[in-house]
Order: structure tokens, then sequence, then C-alpha cells
């Protein structure tokens, strides 16, 4: 009979790196179980798409190999989810493929389990078809050819593969696309620790040192227990507090008080939050309220196009003094110019300008007004294939190089960043998929490659 | 010897004013202010409510949610991204930088003096 459970996050970002001396204090404290998240979507739809991570080898390989040593050493697992920055097939390999090089490296024996999330959209439009599929806000009804436009699709995995894994005799646990929570909550619910205080330690500790009072100084550790977690940072500098615990809630949360997993929902709306002493936090009071129906959300990202992109500056004040003007001017001669020169109609092709230094950032929402001291000028392009995106680009060079204001009788030149101007971007990506799919069983989306027994 | 002077904004009476992403779909910013008497004025519906949130981001304001949350003196925003993240005109792919025009928020007039922080 297990009593209470502790979870070690030393990090809230497999890659981001974190001191080593705060993965020992963690083991010292006696750790049952290491969690890291290695996923998100903050980042935007392209790591989703392409399938690629954001993090490199080198840091990845970096923090596997410490997480790795510690594992064995404390005989305990390591669970790692997300894999890759967006959890792909790909990515789930990527990080496999780091980590049986460390482990042959380092002469290390663990039973390595990957979990798979990428989802076929063949399957998922049946799932369609027979309404189990339902958009969340803001999303509409899902078409199914929406399906079949994604590079990739992922679904969210809960602790459930995760668990199932374990139990077939993982040391390591290398999941496709988890929740972030997922990955912490595994090992607690496993060991029969109350769905409530899990969940929301899962959410606390999901970030490393978001929920401390100086996050750059490592992760935390959360025991749980029958009636609540405590919590508390690895650094023996760093502190949680009862504000800084809670305001972790707040965190990339549309809802402060309540948070949906495939499972249900945890409502920490009733949660208490306790100085045990000045560096660590006692809550109690979390729940997790079962939801009827089992649910896994679904990520999905489409190429849009090809983008290219050039970047020049002005510095001249005369220019600068009527911004906006010379920018609309730009905007329209660009658009003459590309149907005179390339013949294209305005659906064939798109383009942002954005004035850096002025309001490119916020736009139109932009509160500040008068004129900027240097701009900025940064053209997007975005067209069906790279080498329309390209000859659009091409064609803007001249007069994003001597483009003069309307009362200029000469040509001024203007400040390009780099030659060649043009930068082609590749393909860009937009997450399309907003919705959950009604499931039977938590792990059948899923598939769990489990460790084959090796010789010890 | 610290200067008096008149806070002028929700940013002169805050900790922080963030926000960010809360998934690709939503956008999420926080005020913490400073005290309890930052936190009554700005978590009043009189000074801040969905219509002005929508005025200040160009959104519709029956998308917009309110969270105030006393015990830790925060008044927290979300409503659904203007802008697909990542898409050609988003030019905040984090969404990272939003809390300005929130932050730059004029308090109303009578906001008394407070001694500026050293």
């Amino acid at each position: 009979m297990t009593h209470e459970v502790r979870v070690l996050t030393p990090v809230g970002m497999l890659g981001a790196g974190f001191p080593p001396e705060t993965l020992t204090r963690g083991l010292e404290l006696g750790a049952d179980v290491i969690a890291v998240d290695g996923g998100s979507t903050d980042s935007g739809p392209y790591y989703l798409g392409s399938g690629i991570a954001k993090t490199a080898a080198a840091a990845v390989t970096r923090d596997m190999r410490l997480l790795l040593r510690a594992a064995a050493t404390a005989r305990i697992p390591l669970i790692i989810g997300s894999c890759g920055t967006s959890g792909t097939d790909s990515g789930v390999d990527w990080v496999a493929g780091i980590t049986r090089e460390i482990l042959a490296e380092e002469g290390l024996n663990l039973r390595v389990a990957t979990i798979y999330s990428e989802q076929q959209a063949t399957g998922l439009k049946e799932h369609l078809g027979q309404g189990r599929i339902h958009p969340l806000p803001p999303a509409a009804e899902l078409d199914p050819a929406t399906l079949e436009s994604c590079r990739h699709i992922v679904a969210m995995m809960g602790h459930e593969p995760i668990v199932a894994a374990l139990e077939g005799g993982a040391d390591v646990i290398l999941a496709g696309r988890a929740t972030d929570t997922a990955v912490a909550a595994a090992f607690p619910l496993l060991k029969g620790m109350p769905a409530g205080p899990t969940w929301h330690a899962a959410k606390i500790v999901e970030c490393g040192g978001q929920c401390t009072t100086n996050p750059r100084a490592g992760g935390v550790l959360a025991t749980i227990d029958a009636t609540g977690f405590t919590i508390e940072p690895l650094h023996p500098d760093n502190a949680c507090t009862p504000t800084s615990v809670a305001a972790h809630m707040l965190y990339e949360t549309v809802n402060p008080f309540s948070m949906r997993e495939p499972a249900g929902t945890i409502v920490v709306t009733d949660a208490t939050y306790h100085a045990l002493d000045d560096r660590r936090v006692r809550v109690e009071g979390s729940r997790f309220d079962l939801a009827e129906q089992y649910t896994v959300k679904l990520e999905g990202a489409r190429i849009t196009g090809y983008e290219t992109m050039s970047f020049t500056a002005i510095r001249d004040p005369h220019i600068l003094s009527q911004i906006d003007t010379w920018a609309a001017l730009l905007r329209r001669m660009i658009g003459e110019w590309v149907t005179d020169t390339l013949g294209l109609t305005s659906d064939e092709y798109a383009f942002d300008i954005r004035l850096y230094g002025h309001n490119a950032v916020l736009d139109a929402i932009e509160p500040a007004t008068g004129p900027p001291r240097e701009v900025g000028v940064m053209l997007l392009v975005n067209a069906a294939d790279q080498q329309t995106a390209t000859a659009v680009a091409k064609v803007a060079n001249p007069l994003m190089l001597h483009l003069p204001t309307p009362d200029m009788n000469y040509l001024p030149s203007l400040a390009f960043a780099t030659s060649p101007a043009e930068t082609e971007r590749g393909a860009a990506y937009e997450f399309v998929l907003n919705h959950v799919v009604d499931v039977d069983s938590p792990t059948a989306p899923f598939r769990i490659n489990l460790p084959e027994d090796t010789d010890a | 010897m610290p200067e008096t002077r008149t806070p002028r904004t929700v940013a002169d009476i805050s900790l922080e004013v963030r926000s960010k992403n809360a998934g690709p779909f939503w956008v999420t910013m926080e005020v913490f202010l400073r005290d309890t008497a930052g936190y009554t004025l700005v978590a009043d519906p009189a000074f801040l409510d969905t219509q002005v949130v929508a005025g200040l981001y160009g959104v519709a304001a029956e998308t917009v949610q309110i969270y105030r949350i006393p015990a830790l003196n925060v008044v927290k925003i979300s409503f659904p991204r203007p802008v697909v993240q990542g898409s050609l005109r988003d030019r905040d792919i984090h969404a990272g930088q939003h809390h300005v025009p929130l932050a730059l928020l004029p308090l109303p007039a009578s906001t008394p003096s407070r001694t500026a922080p050293g």
C-alpha cells in the first residue's frame, strides 16, 4: 500500500536545460518518478505540420543524458510526453534514437517503451460520420476535407496509455502527444493516489519552476498523498509560496478554475494553498470530476502555402513622418506590379507588410502614436508554391529599395538587411483542428510498443 | 526619498501584466495588481468589463471571459485569438506582447496618488 508518491519535474521542457544538482537534489528527496514535458503548441503549427522538433538535438541529448542517469541510479521510471515538440511519430522516434544512443554510450540497461499518437484521416472520418467528433469553442463543426488536408494529426493521450506502458515493465516511456498533465499524473494514479490532488499537482509541476518565485532556478518536486499534495522547489535558494503556486493555474489556461482532461475535469475552485514553511506549499481541496464521455483532443496542421520574406529598413525622418502613407503606397504598388509582371490575381497570392518599430506587433490595436525613429519593413508573401512567392518578393524588391513618399521628387534608397533580400521560408502551416473524439477505450487510439526483455 | 506620483495606467499599479497563448486558439492575459486597492479598482466592472476589452482588442464583447480572483489580486482575461496562430498575418506567435493595450489602459482620473515603488 503506497501512502505517497513523489513526482520530480526538473524542467518544464525537455531540452531547455536545468542545473544538474537540482536533479540530484530531487533524488535525495526520494523521487518516485521523473516526468518531463517534451512538447507544446505554443511556438506555432510548423512543428506539427513538418514533424520537426523545435529543440536542438544536442540540447535534448544533454537533458536526456542527465535524466537517464538519474532514472537508472534511483531505479525509478522516466516519462517524457509530447516528444519532439509536437508528439508526431517522427518526434517519438527522434527522442527514442537519442535515448538509445545515450543508453549504449552510458552502458545503461533501461527498458524503453514508445507510445505513438498520430492519427489517420481515414479512421477519423469514420468517427466523424458516426457523430463522435465535436468542436471545442471557438471551432465549428468539422468538414471531412479538413482532416484530409492535414499533414499530421495527433490525438492527446491521457494517463492511461502511459500507465499501460508502466504496467508492461517500461523504465523509460517516450510518449507522443499527451496532455501536459498526463505525463506527471500517470505514475501517482497507477499507485492509487486520489485523482483530485494528482491532476492538480500535475498541472502545477508541468512547467517545472514556473510555480516558484524564481522560475530560472530549476524544477520542483510534488509529493501527492491521500488528502492533497505538497510542492517544493529543487533549488535550496528557491521557494514556492501560496501565491506562486496558485498563480500557476493561470498560466496558459483559458479558465483558471477548471481544466478539461480526457477522463474529466480538474476543478480547483475550492483548493486551499497553505505555506508549510518559507519554501514549501501544501495544497488541498482539489477535485477531479469524471466526465460521462471519455474524449481525446485532436491537433492537426495543414500547409497554407509557401512563404518568402524580404526585409528592408527606413531611417530617413522624412519618410518616417509619413510612414503609414508610404506603407499604403507600397501595398498598392506591389499589387499593381505583381498583376502587370506576373499576371497573378489577388486570390493567387497574399502578402503582409509589417512595420517593425512602428506598429508591427499590435497593428490596428497599437495604442501609441508619433513618428518612429527607424522602421524595419518586413514583406511576407504566401503563395501556392515557393517559386511564385519568391517571384512576388522579387517584383516587390525595387519598391522596397526605392519607393518615395508621394511628395518626394527623387528616389530614396532604403536599407536592405541582407543580400539577397529574399529568404525562402518553405511551407507555412496552420492549426486546423480544435476538436475532440468520443472514444470507448482510453488506450485504443494509441499504439504502445512495450520494451522487449533484454539480457541484464 | 521616494517620489510621489499619480499612477496613470493599469501597469502603474501592477506587479506584472502579461499575455500568452492558451492553446492555439485562445489568448489569455493577467493583471497582477500590487495591492487590494489596485485590485478593487481594476476588478470593478465599471472600469473594466467585456466591452472595454472588446474595444482594446477589436474583438466581440460576447467572446470575452473575465475572471476576477481577489485571493491573488489578479484579473484574468481570455478571448479567442483574433488572428490564427502562425498564419500570414500573425505578428505575435506566442501572443506574448498583447498585454500592452491592457497595461496602458488609463486609470480613472480620480485614482489617488501613491508612493511610487523605490
